[in-house]
């Protein structure tokens, strides 16, 4: 199975007229057996098609063509317009957004995120490419063009949370070359608050009976790691977790850390260091360089089937 | 007039060497630090008492503020850094002489390798108390914080570890006003009452206020001060907007005269990385960003985000040397590839470059390639000798390796890791093995 996509997962992207949105239409509908993009909506533009998908002015028209409750959104409208489009999203009762835009200021994206638990909906991003599951459906430009996401996405049993799009790539192509393929990939957004962190992903993880692993892709700066590493200690997760850190050099270089005002708030794990540390003290493997993971996942899914 | 600071590498591990700070973008949360003044600026016009103070420039105007204050002053210098009463950065003054005198002393001392942008002229307050007042975004509950404590004038940090019940704290909604009762509630937790609660409510609500409405990442009054008469002061301010959110603050920054390119980074950008700028500004296709500087002879051309992280440590575990750090891609052009290639090779001190990504989906493989070699090229420079490794697997792959094949340039498909490519590259330029030999 797979967590938040199936292969009958509707959903339709805001901004579809964009060059990248174009693009991104595109590769979804190639990919699996096809996303099933119901509309796409650009203010001014009702009545045009991309790829053949119809074109509206409004949430409401395309929840109306279509004629019921649609489950996702993929946002790719400029930053500026991002909240009023989440909130109209949200609004028509969308449950899955991914928002793919960059440079969101965090108000907005706190208030998106706010609207969205008092409509029990889940946003992934922003500052991210959306996610898959092999062979079935992406929704976003994750992996990119079809043929190119075929190459390094293969189906199985990890689950695959980056904050960096493009390593969520670059890490399933190398569990896909050491046969271990992937349940579902999610690039979960770089930003200091993003919609879905690790934690908050995992329960899912955790219920979906195919997925045996997790590796994660992570960075300096931010609580997401400690979050995830409370979350395992207090949950006793059945699955294993293997993590790799980027940007250690960024330990090495003055005025990296948060003001001491946000220290108090979110706690001391930020730099790269601290969070291997509390990651390890989790019993989260860490891994040297990407080339080791998936030897890494074996050991851990071989300890799990032996004990 | 940009102030060109040295570029030094990583400290060593005796610690006689000093690194710089990278820029604020590749910094996590990116924000622009307001100055002193500009922050009490900000809290006086929300309606957050502050003392008659005085921002001047020349020694002269100093005199003028002391004179017209009367009596003690205070003159602090205006610098983006830390410490600058133990660098003495701020003295006392009891004539309008003294504090023209010290002003004249502050504004040529460098603290911390920033020269001041001016200094403030403070009454001396005759304070009987000290708190602290501030609010910051908590990430995981997504959601902005007040704070206050009731020891105030120390770092905030210090009080929660010694005396947590000396600090209140309440989170508050991003989808209404914060409420007065709130900031109410957070100063009561301390056990602050009477009529200093009810001086101090109104001032931590409208700090929360006024971090919402200007899109802070930070704003602190530290110390916020009950003066002997009882009535209450901003007597010190820190505020940092977030980057993302200059676009929509431009009124407030130009209220303060913040200029849409004062980017208030830790350090100026050096020549270098201005360079690096005007390549990402050539067009609008893909990106070509954080170019920073380092004084390796390793020449990076690595992207996306995580990538350039990944490949810039790798580089590093392999005992190389980086020239500069950068990110490109988003599919950037071939101009703006060749432009970036051209100008880390044109970088004094650097023998190679590597030119890798993780696997790209949105960048073309061949457009790289491309722009890499004409660089090479237009420099007189032999890309076989010059690209130490090529490792950019994904889309239109197979073009680009064609291309890399004609010019004999060493490449290698996503088989070969991201650190086993860093690694062939810091042999290559170590002479540890011949150029062009298999990896």
């Amino acid at each position: 199975m797979s967590i938040l996509l199936t292969e009958n997962t509707t959903f339709i992207v805001q901004g579809i007229t964009g060059r990248e949105a174009v693009n991104l239409t595109r590769e979804c509908l190639d990919y699996g057996v096809g996303a099933k993009i119901v509309g796409g909506v650009t203010p001014g533009r009702k009545g045009r098609e991309v790829h053949g998908v119809p074109v509206f002015d409004t949430v409401a028209q395309a929840v109306a063509h279509h004629g019921s409750p649609i489950d996702g959104s993929v946002v790719t409208v400029p930053p500026a317009f991002t909240k009023d489009a989440v909130l109209e999203a949200l609004e028509h009762d969308i449950k899955l957004i991914v928002i793919v835009t960059e440079r969101i200021p965090r108000r907005d994206v706190a208030q998106m995120v706010e609207r969205a638990n008092e409509k029990g909906a889940r946003i992934i991003g922003p500052n991210c490419l959306g996610l898959i599951v092999p062979d079935v459906i992406k929704m976003g430009g994750i992996g990119g063009p079809a043929k190119d996401a075929a190459k390094a996405y293969t189906p199985g049993s990890i689950g695959v949370m980056s904050r960096s799009g493009g390593m969520t790539t670059e890490i399933s192509s190398t569990l896909t070359a050491a046969g271990l393929g992937q349940s579902t990939a999610v690039s979960i957004g770089g930003d200091a608050i993003i919609g879905s962190t690790y934690a908050e992903l995992m329960p899912l993880f955790e219920a979906d009976e195919e997925t045996q692993a997790i590796v994660i892709y992570t960075e300096p700066g931010g609580r997401m790691e400690a979050e995830l590493a409370n979350w395992v200690t207090e949950n006793q997760s059945r699955l294993p977790i293997v993590a790799f850190m980027a940007g250690k050099f960024m330990d090495e270089m003055p005025g990296m850390s948060f003001g001491h005002a946000g220290t108090i708030v979110e706690g001391k794990a930020d730099t790269a260091a601290e969070k291997i540390v509390r990651l390890r003290e989790a019993g989260i493997a860490v891994a040297e360089e990407i080339a080791e993971i998936p030897g890494l996942v074996k050991d851990l899914i071989g300890e799990k089937v032996a004990s | 007039m940009r102030i060109i600071l040295p570029i030094p590498d990583f400290p060593s591990e005796s610690g006689d060497g000093t690194a710089v700070a990278p820029p604020s973008s590749l910094t996590f949360p990116p924000a622009m630090r307001f100055f002193e003044y500009e922050a009490r600026e900000i809290v006086k016009r929300e309606g957050i008492p502050v003392t008659d103070y005085g921002f001047v420039t020349t020694a002269d105007e100093a005199r003028e503020v002391a004179a017209r204050i009367g009596g003690s002053t205070v003159i602090k210098s205006q610098v983006l850094t830390g410490g600058r009463m133990k660098a003495g950065g701020v003295q006392f003054a009891d004539t309008p002489d003294e504090a023209a005198q010290h002003a004249e002393n502050i504004l040529k001392l460098e603290i911390n390798g920033h020269m001041p942008r001016g200094v403030l002229v403070d009454p001396k307050a005759a304070v009987k108390q000290e708190y602290y007042a501030g609010v910051v975004w908590d990430g995981i509950r997504k959601k902005p914080v007040m704070l206050f404590s009731d020891m105030g004038g120390i770092d905030i940090e210090e009080v929660a570890e010694k005396h947590p019940d000396h600090v209140g704290r309440g989170h508050f909604s991003n989808l209404t006003e914060p409420p007065e009762f709130l900031a109410k509630e957070v100063i009561a937790q301390t056990g602050v009452t009477g009529s200093q609660l009810q001086r101090a409510t109104p001032i931590l609500a409208r700090l929360a206020r006024l971090f919402v409405k200007y899109d802070m990442t930070l704003a602190e009054i530290n110390p916020l001060v009950e003066l002997e008469d009882g009535k209450f002061v901003a007597l010190d301010a820190h505020m940092d907007m977030e980057n993302e959110a200059r676009p929509r603050q431009k009124a407030i920054l130009k209220d303060l005269g913040v200029a849409d390119e004062e980017t208030r980074e830790a350090r100026e950008a050096t020549e270098f990385e201005i360079a690096g700028e005007a390549v990402d500004g050539m067009d609008h296709r893909g990106v070509a960003g954080n170019v920073t500087e380092f004084d390796g002879n390793l020449g990076l051309v690595i992207g996306a985000g995580g990538g350039s992280l990944t490949l810039f440590d790798a580089v590093r575990k392999y005992g190389g040397k980086p020239a500069n750090y950068c990110e490109i891609g988003g599919n950037p052009s071939v101009a703006k590839a060749c432009g970036l290639a051209k100008l880390v090779l044109s970088k004094p001190g650097v023998d190679k470059i590597a030119v890798m990504m993780s696997i790209v989906s949105n960048t073309r493989v061949d457009i790289v390639a491309r722009g890499v070699i004409k660089a090479c090229l237009e420099l007189n420079m032999d890309p076989a000798e010059k690209i130490a490794i090529f490792r950019i697997p994904g889309a239109w792959e197979d073009e680009g390796y064609k291309i890399l094949d004609k010019y004999g340039v060493e490449y290698c498909d996503r088989s070969v890791s991201m650190h086993q490519a860093a690694k062939r590259a810091v042999e290559k330029i170590q002479g540890d093995v011949p150029t062009g030999a298999a990896a």
